[in-house]
């Protein structure tokens, strides 16, 4: 006999973030109350964490969670019931034995409750910052302190929001449910809105703790095949998660060692994730077979013609163009419109596409006087160049970006 | 069933010269007989001008009288309607048909605490 666990603290943490949200969602529809489920959840993983390295892990561990928060519910529910409670609690007990929670728990699949509580996290009716700290903390199990760090705000800011969210969703019973077939659409909208927005936040600013943000890209990740798993079939789900994979794949050459930007052109394109290329261009595919295009799987076909690319020089520009033509065509951004000139430089020349960037209105977006520099630089008028630079580092909050439009302001200074 | 109060917010002042005020009142009336068939509707009404409230205040058990709404601002609630609905979804979905009456006026959908029946 060893003293050896049976399973490792990193596989309980794994288990933790997989089974989370699945096992919030079930005991949050069957005891109604946010706080209360979440509470039980965190007991039970905590009782795991002292079992399992003995015992080891139970055949259904999300099964074996979901029955032990809910033990934890229904003594504390009895503890606490004073006289006027037990009409409550006798309520609840018996809306138990007919919803056959035994049946749920033993069954390993718990269906579509993560679905469910996903659409809820993402209601119209709550802030969409409430939408995206809710969807993290109910869905993905992050703490109110790794949330508050990722989106830069004060802790106690953070317990206010979701407070006040979870108040609403009780007090004005917003409901657990997938939308009807008529609201669907808008509502899923919704929902893949709050996890790209999640992925944006993990991807783009490096400010803060690095390991945190890599950490929402992570989560993003994980919610979005946890939704294409729950929707199967959806083209707009599966552009979401392979538009994710497709840019995430990216993020081991997007920094240099010392810390520093690196431009997709001059990218070691060796240190890009093939596994995920791979699940990203074959998800690219099924949506062109379904041939209902929407903006998520266009700008994932973008992505996936730059992965197909060995070397920068060997991008097919055309195609990347005619994508965004496509993108404009479905929705007509004017950041759409900028990336979309980002190709026409490359396609007709970066005369041509200076003209289409200096007809947008994104006085107030670093990116716009970013590539407007980059395009004045390529026609030589360095001057110009210099003050779009200028422009660009003055609106941008990124460290590593801003360093990275320092440098390029500093070359044309001196050519 | 939960109760929820959609509340009409609408500028001070006379209306536009080109609002067809008797079509609104048509559909108004129209939409609230709806909500009677679906057994939604509890109660509803129209205010007169918030240039005709009244505020009351008691001050040391003596009652203050002031002119005028209690709220300063450019919008008054003109009326409300209350009904029941499962849940934020169906009330909302009440909302959504009152604002299309109603348009451009926003409504306010406001849940009613659950022992307000009592």
């Amino acid at each position: 006999m060893s003293d050896q666990p049976l399973v490792s603290t990193s596989e309980i943490a794994r288990i933790f973030r997989e089974e989370y949200g699945r096992t919030v969602a079930v005991l949050v529809r069957r005891f109604g109350d946010i706080d209360l489920a979440e509470e039980a959840v965190q007991d039970a993983f905590a009782t795991a964490v002292q079992r399992w390295p003995s015992d080891g892990v139970p055949p259904s561990p999300a099964g074996w969670l979901i029955t032990t928060a809910r033990n934890r519910i229904i003594d504390r529910l009895r503890r606490e019931a004073s006289r006027d409670d037990r009409h409550a609690l006798a309520a609840v007990m018996q809306s138990q034995s007919r919803d056959d929670l035994e049946e749920v728990v033993g069954d390993e699949d718990v269906g579509d409750e993560p679905l469910r509580l996903m659409f809820t996290c993402c209601h119209p009716a709550l802030a969409l910052n409430a939408q995206v700290a809710l969807t993290l903390r109910l869905l993905g199990g992050l703490t109110t302190e790794t949330i508050a760090r990722a989106f830069l705000v004060p802790p106690a800011t953070m317990a206010q929001r979701l407070v006040r969210a979870k108040g609403k969703i009780r007090d004005a019973r917003i409901p657990y449910r997938v939308p009807q077939a008529a609201d669907l659409p808008a509502r899923l909208r919704g929902v893949l809105a709050v996890i790209y927005l999640i992925f944006n936040e993990g991807y783009t600013a490096s400010s803060g703790e690095r390991l945190t943000r890599d950490d929402l890209c992570a989560e993003a990740i994980r919610l979005g095949r946890q939704l294409n798993d729950l929707m199967v079939g959806e083209p707009e789900v599966m552009g979401l998660l392979a538009l994710m994979l497709l840019i995430d794949a990216r993020r081991g050459a997007r920094v240099s060692a010392d810390g520093r930007l690196v431009r997709l052109a001059d990218q070691d394109r060796r240190h890009w994730n093939r596994a995920f290329i791979r699940e990203g261009q074959a998800l690219v595919r099924r949506c062109l077979a379904r041939n209902q295009p929407g903006p998520y799987q266009i700008q994932a076909a973008i992505n996936a013609v730059h992965s197909d690319a060995r070397a920068a020089a060997d991008t097919d520009w055309g195609q990347i163009l005619m994508l965004y033509d496509q993108l404009m065509a479905v929705a007509p951004t004017p950041v759409a419109a900028l990336n979309r000139a980002v190709a026409v430089a490359e396609v007709d020349g970066p005369h041509a596409a200076l003209t289409i960037v200096d007809g947008l209105d994104l006085e107030r977006y670093y990116l716009f006087h970013a590539i407007r520099a980059d395009l004045l630089r390529r026609l030589g008028r360095s001057s110009e160049a210099a003050r779009a630079y200028d422009a660009a580092i003055e609106r941008c909050d990124n460290t590593a970006e801003r360093d990275f439009l320092q440098r390029r302001l500093t070359e044309v200074q001196d050519s | 069933m939960k109760q929820y109060l959609l509340s009409i917010y609408q500028p001070d002042g006379p209306p536009p010269a080109d609002l067809d005020l008797k079509r609104i009142m048509r559909d108004v009336h129209a939409l609230r007989d709806d909500m009677k068939r679906a057994g939604a509707w509890v109660f509803s009404g129209g205010l007169h001008d918030a240039s005709t409230a009244t505020v009351v205040r008691v001050n040391d058990g003596e009652p203050l009288i002031t002119d005028g709404p209690y709220a300063e601002g450019k919008e008054h609630l003109g009326g409300f309607t209350i009904i029941k609905a499962a849940d934020l979804d169906g009330a909302l979905d009440w909302g959504r048909k009152l604002a299309t009456v109603l348009t451009p006026l926003a409504i306010e959908v406001r849940p009613f605490h659950d022992d307000a029946t009592h």
